[in-house]
C-alpha cells in the first residue's frame, strides 16, 4: 500500500484541474505574475501536459514597475516551457504615465485591474488560470476553484456554483469567463516545500542579499532603478534584505534578513509572526473587506 | 487580550525549526493529508474550535491576531474575549449578519498530516453547502453542545455525512467546561447518539469530550478536567485515523481519460487521475465502453517513467496498441471493467432555486463524461429531519430524493458505494449553465442492456441515398396562431412538387393519437416534444424530410431534439409573430378562452414562450406573406 504525501495529492489535484480546463474551455490562458506561486503553477502546467508543451499561452499583465529580476526570469521561464508569452501594458496608463509614486491607489486600479480586463477582452480568453491560494486572505477562503466572472469581469460572491467532488462545471454563456485557481488548496509552506522538492527556479529576490534600500512610512523599499524619486537628502543604504511577496517594487516592502538559502527562508517564514500579505499596501486601503471589494470590481 | 484563555501553540516544534531546519523539512516533506468537514450550528462553537485549531498550529499570525482582537471588541459576540468566529467568517455581508453562509476551506498542519477543513453551516436551508463540503471530505466532525445534547440538526448532519459516503465520524461533544466536565452528561449523549446512528447505518464513530474555548482534549488527552476520558485527543485521532484512499486503492484499476496527449506522430498517451486501484507497465487494460484491450507500455511523467502508479495520482499512460480511446472513456483493469448503462437509480440533492422538471434534458457530468440526461418523477423525497420517505412530484432547493435517471447514450459508471469518482455526477441546466444537482448512483436499471440496439443492414445512409435527398427536420416553433401550420403546409406542398419525400407532423394532429394521453402541464408538454422528437428522428433515419409544427415553447426541449439528431439535420424555424398580432387573429378562439381563464397554461398568456436565440431561420410574419415565407424557407433548405 503506497500512501501519497500531501504534496503528491496537491500536485495531482492541480494537474487534474488544468487538464479539465484545457478540454472544457475554448481559449484558456495562464496569468503569470513571476512570483513564487506563478512559478509553481507554471511548473505544474509543464507536468500536466508533458511531453507536450502546455496548450495555452502565458500572459503577464505588466505595470512597467516590477523588479528587474522579475522581468529577467519571466522571459527565461516562458522560453524554457516552450510557451508563447503575451505581455499587456494598459495603453492608457502608459500614456498618462501612471506610477505608484504620484498616483497611489489609481496605479493598481489602472495597471492591474483595468489592464487585466483589457487583456482578457482583447484576446477573447474564456478561462484564465491564476495562482491565488485560499490561505492568503479571508474572502479567498470561500472562493471556488472555478470562479465565474460576468461579461464585465465582476464577481458575485453570493452566486457561486457549488463545487462537488472533482467535478467542475465549466459551462458558461457567451461573454462570460472563468478564473481558475489550481493552487486553491496549497498553503505558503506547501509552495516552499514543493519549490525545494522539484527544484523550481524562482526570482532571487526571495533570498537575502545586500541591496540598496530606503525606509518610507515604516516600509523598507528597494531602489531597483533610477526612476525611484529620492527625497532631498535621502541616500539609498545597503541592507541585507529579501522579499516575502513580489509586486511593483515601489509598493513592495522588504524584510531585513540573512536567509540566503531556501531552507533558511522557510525557517524564517515558520518562525515569523506576521502574515505574508502584510508587506503589501493593497489589502489595507479600504478597511477589512478591501480584497473582496477589489474582486467584485474585477481584480484577480 | 486575554492570553490566559489560549494555550501556547503546540503542534509546531519551534525548537526543531530553529535548530535543525533540514531535519524539520525532511519530516514535513512526507506528511499525509486528511480532508474533513465540521458540522454544527453557530451556537455549537464550531468557529471557535476551528479558530483554535488554526491558532494552535500557528496558522494565525500576529498581525491577524491584532486585527482579530480589534474586531472582537467592535462586532464580536464574546464580550471582551477573543471571538474566533470572526477569524473564519470571510465575506463582508456574513460578518455583518454574524453567520457563515457558504463553504469555506481552512488549512493547518501538524507534524504528521496536512489538514484541509471544509467549514460548513448548520442551518437547515443550507443542505447544499454541507453536501458540497462533504463531497471531498474523508472524515466528519459533528459538533454537539454538551448542554443541549442531540438536536434535530445533529441527526441531519449525520444523515448527510453518511449519505455522501463519509465513513469516519467524530462526535465532538463541545462546551464540556459549561457542564462541569460531567462524565454522565457525556456518556448519555454518546449513548443517545449510538442509538440514532445505528438507525441510519453509521456503525462506527469516535466520541471525544472537548472544550474548544478552553482547549480540553484538543491536543492532549485526557485533559486535567477529564481524567475519566480514555480515548485519543481530537488531534491525535485526526492524525492517525486510516483514511478512505485505502479502500479505493484495493479496488481494480480505473482511470477516466481526461485528455489525449499527442505532441507528435510517435507519441500518444492518455492522461487522467487514477480513481481506483493501481497500475504498472505490462498490465492488461480495457478501454470502456468500447471493450478493446491493450497492454500498458509506460507511465509517463516529467520526472521520469513510473514503475507503478496508484489511486489519486495524475498520470499519462501509453499503450502497446493503437486503440481508439478519447476523453470520456475509462481505462480499466482488463479482467474487471466497470459497467456501462443508460438508466440508473440515483439519489439526487437539489441545489438550485429552480426546481427539478421531470423529463427536461440536463447536462450530466460524471468523471470526464458529459451527456444529456432526463430525470423521472422522484420515487420519493427524504425528510432530512425525520428521515421519512415522502411522495414527491419534483425536488426543490435543498431537497433530497431518489429518482430514475436516463441518459441519451450509455455511460461508464460504478455504484457510489463502490467508487466515489465513478458513482457521482452533477446536473447542469442547459440554459443557465448553473449546477442544479448532485447525484449518487445506486445501480443501473439494466433495461438498456436487455434491449440491445438492433443492428440493421439497411442504414440511414442507404435510405437517404435511395431517396436522393438529405434528411432533415424543419422544426417550426412560435405562438399559437402565429402561422406555423399554414406555412409548414405550404413548404411541404412545394417540396412534394420538387419530388422530395416529406412528412408533416402537426401539433394538433399528434395530440389526437400518439400523445392523446398528455395534457398541457409543463411536464406533459416536455413529454409531448420528446415523443415528437423521437418520431422525427426515426423518420430521418428512413431518409425523410420531416416538418413539424408545434408551439414548443421551451428552449431546453428544442435543444433536446437538436441533440437527438446528427449535426446539421435540425433546422429551427422561428415563426415570429408578436403576441398582440397572434391574439388578434385568434383563428381557433383559444386566446379568448385563455383570457377568460377557461384554458390554463396557455402559451403567451399564463405560460411563457422562450424565443429561440439563434434559429437557423427566422420568419417575421408581419413583413412576409405565408407564400413568401415558404419560398424563403425552401431557398434556405435547398439552395
Amino acid at each position: 500500500m503506497q500512501r501519497l504525501t500531501h504534496l503528491e495529492r496537491l500536485e495531482a489535484e492541480s494537474i487534474h484541474i488544468m487538464r479539465e480546463v484545457v478540454t472544457e474551455t475554448q481559449n484558456p490562458v495562464m496569468l503569470y505574475s513571476v512570483g513564487k506561486d506563478s512559478a509553481v503553477m507554471l511548473h505544474l502546467a509543464k507536468k500536466a501536459f508533458y511531453p507536450s508543451p502546455p496548450p495555452f499561452p502565458l500572459m503577464h499583465v505588466d505595470t512597467t514597475w516590477k523588479f528587474q529580476d522579475m522581468y529577467r526570469l519571466r522571459n527565461k521561464a516562458a522560453d524554457d516551457a516552450g510557451m508563447e508569452l503575451l505581455i499587456h501594458q494598459n495603453p492608457e496608463a502608459l500614456e498618462r504615465g501612471i506610477n505608484p509614486f504620484d498616483h497611489g491607489a489609481l496605479h493598481t486600479d489602472m495597471w492591474k485591474t483595468e489592464g487585466l480586463k483589457q487583456a482578457l477582452t482583447k484576446h477573447g480568453f474564456d478561462a484564465a488560470f491564476g495562482g491565488a491560494r485560499r490561505d492568503e486572505e479571508k474572502s479567498r477562503a470561500k472562493e471556488r476553484i472555478f470562479s465565474f466572472r460576468t461579461a464585465s469581469h465582476g464577481w458575485d460572491p453570493k452566486n457561486q456554483r457549488p463545487e462537488l467532488w472533482n467535478l467542475y462545471n465549466a459551462r458558461k454563456a457567451k461573454g462570460e469567463s472563468i478564473r481558475v485557481f489550481p493552487l486553491s488548496n496549497w498553503t505558503e509552506l506547501d509552495i516552499w516545500q514543493y519549490i525545494m522538492a522539484e527544484n523550481i527556479e524562482i526570482v532571487p529576490l526571495y533570498m537575502a542579499k545586500q541591496r540598496p534600500t530606503v525606509e518610507r512610512d515604516g516600509m523598507l523599499l528597494m531602489v531597483d532603478d533610477d526612476r525611484f524619486p529620492l527625497e532631498p537628502g535621502e541616500e539609498p543604504q545597503m541592507r541585507s534584505i529579501r522579499f516575502r511577496t513580489l509586486g511593483c517594487y515601489p509598493l513592495t516592502g522588504a524584510v531585513e534578513s540573512t536567509a540566503s538559502t531556501l531552507p533558511e527562508v522557510v525557517q524564517e517564514m515558520l518562525l515569523t509572526t506576521t502574515s505574508e500579505r502584510q508587506g503589501r499596501a493593497i489589502d489595507r486601503d479600504a478597511g477589512d473587506a478591501s480584497m473582496e471589494k477589489k474582486k467584485q470590481e474585477g481584480y484577480f | 487580550m486575554s492570553d490566559k484563555q489560549i494555550n501556547d501553540p503546540v503542534y509546531k516544534t519551534d525548537a526543531l525549526i530553529a535548530e535543525d531546519i533540514d531535519a524539520y523539512l525532511d519530516m514535513h516533506q512526507n506528511k499525509g493529508m486528511l480532508r474533513f468537514i465540521t458540522c454544527g450550528s453557530v451556537d455549537d462553537g464550531k468557529s471557535t474550535l476551528i479558530g483554535r485549531l488554526l491558532y494552535d498550529s500557528k496558522m494565525i499570525f500576529e498581525d491577524q491576531l491584532a486585527a482579530l482582537e480589534a474586531d472582537s471588541k467592535r462586532v464580536g459576540t464574546q464580550g471582551q474575549e477573543i471571538d474566533f468566529a470572526l477569524l473564519v467568517d470571510g465575506l463582508a455581508a456574513e460578518r455583518e449578519q454574524g453567520i457563515t453562509i457558504d463553504v469555506a476551506y481552512r488549512f493547518f498542519s501538524t507534524e504528521k498530516r496536512k489538514f484541509i477543513v471544509a467549514d460548513t453551516p448548520g442551518h437547515e436551508q443550507y443542505t447544499r453547502n454541507m453536501v458540497t463540503g462533504a463531497s471531498t471530505a474523508d472524515l466528519a466532525v459533528i459538533l454537539i453542545d454538551g448542554r443541549k445534547g442531540i438536536l434535530p440538526q445533529t441527526k441531519r448532519h449525520s444523515y448527510l455525512a453518511h449519505l455522501i459516503g463519509i465513513r469516519h465520524i467524530v462526535l465532538a461533544v463541545n462546551k464540556m467546561d459549561l457542564v462541569g466536565y460531567d462524565r454522565d452528561i457525556f456518556d448519555n449523549i454518546v449513548r443517545d447518539y449510538r442509538e440514532f446512528a445505528s438507525e441510519i447505518g453509521i456503525t462506527d464513530f469516535t466520541a471525544i469530550p472537548i472544550s474548544g474555548f478552553k482547549g480540553d482534549n484538543i491536543t492532549v488527552a485526557p485533559s486535567d478536567n477529564t481524567p475519566w476520558y480514555e480515548g485519543p485527543s481530537l488531534i491525535d485521532h485526526l492524525e492517525t485515523v486510516e483514511i478512505a484512499n485505502v479502500a479505493a486503492q484495493a479496488r481494480s484499476f480505473r482511470m477516466p481519460v481526461q485528455w489525449v496527449n499527442r505532441p507528435n506522430l510517435d507519441f500518444r498517451g492518455f492522461s487522467g487521475l487514477i480513481s481506483d486501484g493501481e497500475i504498472a507497465p505490462g498490465q492488461q487494460v480495457r478501454v470502456v465502453p468500447s471493450g478493446k484491450t491493450s497492454t500498458v507500455k509506460s507511465i509517463v511523467t516529467m520526472n521520469g517513467d513510473l514503475d507503478r502508479a496508484v489511486t489519486g495520482q495524475s498520470v499519462t499512460i501509453r499503450l502497446e496498441d493503437e486503440v481508439d480511446c478519447s476523453r470520456g472513456d475509462v481505462l480499466a483493469a482488463a479482467d474487471d471493467p466497470p459497467e456501462s448503462a443508460d438508466q440508473f437509480e440515483s439519489t439526487l440533492v437539489w441545489m438550485s432555486d429552480e426546481k427539478l422538471i421531470p423529463g427536461r434534458g440536463y447536462w450530466l457530468k460524471l468523471a470526464s463524461q458529459t451527456v444529456t440526461a432526463t430525470i423521472a418523477e422522484p420515487k420519493y423525497e427524504v425528510d432530512v429531519n425525520t428521515l421519512d420517505h415522502l411522495a414527491a412530484k419534483t425536488l426543490d432547493l435543498n431537497s433530497i430524493g431518489v429518482a430514475e435517471v436516463t441518459t441519451d447514450r450509455p455511460i461508464v459508471f460504478e455504484p457510489y458505494s463502490d467508487s466515489r469518482q465513478l458513482g457521482s455526477f452533477i446536473l447542469v441546466d442547459k440554459i443557465t449553465n448553473a449546477t442544479v444537482a448532485a447525484g449518487m448512483i445506486h445501480f443501473s436499471l439494466r433495461r438498456a442492456q436487455n434491449v440491445h440496439w438492433q443492428p440493421t443492414s439497411i442504414t440511414r445512409e442507404n435510405h437517404s441515398a435511395m431517396k436522393n435527398q438529405k434528411p432533415a427536420v424543419l422544426w417550426f416553433t412560435g405562438l399559437s396562431g402565429s402561422g406555423k401550420s399554414t406555412i409548414a403546409n405550404l413548404v411541404e406542398m412545394r417540396l412534394a412538387r420538387m419530388n422530395r419525400h416529406t412528412f408533416l407532423l402537426d401539433g394538433d394532429n399528434v395530440r389526437h393519437g400518439l400523445n392523446k394521453d398528455l395534457g398541457f402541464t409543463e411536464a406533459d408538454r416536455i413529454e409531448n416534444i420528446r415523443r415528437v422528437g423521437e418520431v422525427a428522428k426515426l423518420m430521418t433515419d428512413a431518409g425523410l424530410i420531416v416538418i413539424t409544427a408545434f408551439i414548443s415553447p421551451f428552449r431546453a426541449e428544442r435543444e433536446m431534439v437538436r441533440n437527438m439528431l446528427p449535426e446539421g439535420e435540425f433546422i429551427e424555424v422561428h415563426i415570429d409573430t408578436p403576441l398582440s398580432v397572434a391574439e388578434e387573429r385568434d383563428v381557433k378562439g383559444l386566446y379568448k378562452k385563455a383570457r377568460r381563464g377557461d384554458l390554463k397554461n396557455f402559451t403567451g398568456i399564463d405560460s411563457p414562450y422562450e424565443e429561440p436565440e439563434k434559429p437557423e431561420i427566422r420568419i417575421d410574419t408581419t413583413a412576409m406573406t405565408p407564400e413568401e415565407a415558404a419560398d424563403f424557407i425552401i431557398g434556405k433548405l435547398i439552395p
